[in-house]
């Protein structure tokens, strides 16, 4: 069964056969944004939703996680966590699948990381497809994430009253087998889908003021440009940028003493690139001061560094750090900042 | 056949686990600077290259990253020369013969070696700089016939800066090196050179087509010495630096250490003055803005 249906009315049922699989967690409205949180009943969730405050990035690298369990005297180390669970990421966007995918690359490059591989190898992916844009921070388009491009296990589709099902791994493949109310896809259906995603990509259009090689090329030339003086300027040096982005995975690793002054842990935490701590050294040599020295790290770790090493764009369009700007930069502004730049030139 | 698990497998259960280590022997150079000699659990070889570093680990306290400043022909043991700077360094202080702790790494790229090999040598020490810089010396001077010829220059602040003192009287006797020093401020019992380290290079006989130079010192420095490397005309790929970064997971994912594209825990840090021309930008003032 590579496409399938499912009615609408049928989800709950299907919904409640995955908590046998493991822990569910979906969108959910809060206030008037939009978090993922474990979700128990298929009704608590948003199905409609902008992308939530922090990306699915906290189930499988998360803020805090024990690398290593420690004690001083006698010396002793051992594995922080011995057992991984399963869980399930409900109704996860295309731009945030992208996001894990991003994760995958660098977490499997040599040396391996050893707790991501073990917490992704128990994640199961059931992606949705968005049909309209989320809102105008979005640049899903200009790096091709606004159409399911694999990294899921099942990609839902609206079709009005029914679902489209992409099952697209074996772990799907168990989670939609053996239910009365999914059936395979008919031509019809076939037909309903392709129309469906045809409407959609007329609503869809490139953010940026040129397409995604001419990006590249103006973050080649666009080093010492003066966008990012002026970004700069502006920004307050809060962080939530990189706090929000589903490709951020730098961390810091400190030791945490337990009561008896001997046991311990060493965990790692979310570090940000935007701290003006984050290239310092003990002697106090600040290797990346300014903060439009720092702003341009984090859109070269997006467009530029990743692109060099694994041929893969980090910025997955999904807007969240334009959303939670406290000084109003935007990416898509600054993106075109420097192609209008470069025509200029 | 080998029987024991190397120290490489040992770490392969995960990257972030240090290995056991114990301190075998101290030495206080000065107020701030010490020597840890220092063997890893069942005395195997860090299998370390001249140039690389290590995670020295007191659990409670952190990790911090510490250049090996003793060769690979040296067996059954590693050196560490520490600068009380920061909280691990301060800590690590208070640890004497007996102590244990925790080892992750070798980490990066040392110097190459085998590019090296065959060739001159000029090492330029500033600082601290002599501390990695020791590491390459020994493995030299451990095979002085595989290198052509070798001049070390030594800068410090004052004479009491000084650090590896009868290793540096040694190195001045030896008739198979040249060996000259220099410190910025004298005191009164100092006879040699008084002046910056950048001025002891006009005066160091060079072919520069076979002759690699080795440097390391402050950020600040590199910007001088280069420069008058260059005027020597020592190609850029043979002129060898080592950066200072925010060393922290070692294992190129964490961040701190990025200079553009590059983890300098992984791809240095140890870098070539050609390497240094593409981080424009992103290097400390003084490391790459060298212009010939």
């Amino acid at each position: 069964m590579k496409y399938a249906i499912i009615p609408k009315t049928d989800m709950p049922r299907w919904f409640d056969s995955l908590k046998r699989h493991g822990k569910i967690f979906g969108p959910k409205k809060k206030e008037h944004q939009y978090v993922f949180r474990p979700i128990n009943e298929f009704e608590e969730m948003s199905l409609v939703y902008i992308p939530t405050i922090l990306p699915p990035k906290k189930y499988y690298f998360p803020q805090k996680e024990a690398l290593l369990k420690f004690s001083i005297d006698p010396y002793k180390t051992d594995k922080a966590i011995k057992e991984f669970e399963e869980f399930i990421l409900f109704a996860v966007h295309t731009c945030d699948i992208a996001g894990i995918q991003c994760m995958d690359v660098v977490f499997n490059d040599a040396p391996a990381d050893p707790n991501y591989l073990n917490r992704k190898e128990k994640m199961t992916i059931i992606g949705l497809e968005c049909m309209s844009y989320c809102d105008s921070y979005a640049s899903c388009t200009a790096v091709g994430n606004h159409v399911p491009r694999g990294g899921y296990d099942i990609m839902l589709t609206d079709l009005g009253d029914a679902y489209a099902m992409h099952v697209n791994s074996e772990k799907g493949e168990k989670l939609a087998a053996g239910k009365s109310y999914i059936r395979e896809m008919s031509e019809a259906d076939r037909g309903r889908l392709k129309r469906a995603q045809d409407e959609k990509l007329k609503k869809f259009h490139n953010e940026f003021n040129g397409d995604i090689k001419s990006v590249e090329r103006a973050f080649d030339d666009g080093f010492f440009s003066s966008v990012w003086q002026d970004v700069g300027r502006r920004c307050v040096g809060c962080t939530n940028c990189t706090a929000v982005c589903p490709t951020c995975y730098c961390f810091d690793i400190a030791d945490e003493m337990s009561m008896n002054l001997n046991d311990g842990v060493r965990a790692r935490t979310w570090s940000y690139c935007q701290m003006d701590d984050f290239a310092k050294v003990a002697t106090g040599e600040d290797f990346r001061p300014g903060r439009d020295g720092r702003q341009r790290h984090r859109y070269y770790r997006k467009f530029k560094y990743p692109v060099a090493k694994y041929n893969k764009y980090f910025c997955t369009g999904c807007g969240r750090c334009t959303r939670t700007c406290m000084a109003k930069i935007s990416l898509i502004e600054t993106v075109n900042g420097l192609l209008d730049e470069r025509k200029g030139a | 056949m080998k029987t024991e698990t190397s120290y490489q497998e040992l770490l392969k259960t995960s990257p972030y686990k240090p290995v056991k280590a114990k301190i075998v022997k101290t030495n206080k150079y000065t107020e701030f600077e010490k020597l840890f000699r220092i063997e890893l659990d069942g005395k195997k070889d860090l299998e370390h290259v001249p140039g690389q570093f290590v995670q020295v680990s007191l659990f409670g306290v952190g990790e911090a990253p510490i250049s090996v400043c003793s060769s690979p022909t040296e067996k059954g043991f590693f050196e560490l020369t520490v600068r009380r700077v920061g909280g691990l360094t301060t800590a690590m202080h208070k640890l004497e013969t007996g102590s244990v702790l925790g080892i992750r790494g070798p980490f990066g790229k040392g110097f190459p070696l085998d590019a090296m090999r065959g060739n001159d040598l000029l090492v330029v020490a500033g600082g601290l700089g002599i501390v990695p810089l020791r590491s390459l010396i020994h493995y030299i001077l451990d095979q002085r016939k595989d290198f052509g010829d070798v001049q070390i220059l030594l800068g410090c602040k004052t004479p009491k800066d000084m650090l590896f003192g009868e290793e540096v009287e040694a190195w001045q006797k030896r008739a198979d090196i040249k060996f000259n020093c220099t410190v910025d401020r004298a005191d009164p019992d100092w006879k040699g050179n008084v002046g910056l380290i950048t001025s002891l290079i006009p005066g160091a006989s060079i072919e520069p087509k076979k002759t690699y130079a080795v440097v390391v010192g402050p950020p600040i420095m590199y910007k001088f010495v280069i420069v008058e490397l260059l005027k020597k005309e020592i190609p850029g790929h043979q002129i060898i630096v080592s950066l200072e970064r925010k060393m922290k997971c070692g294992l190129g994912k964490c961040g701190h250490c990025q200079i553009r594209g590059v983890y300098v825990c992984q791809s240095g840090p140890v870098f070539t003055y050609n390497d240094l021309q593409q981080m424009e930008g992103e290097c400390h003032e003084g490391e790459c803005h060298v212009k010939a």
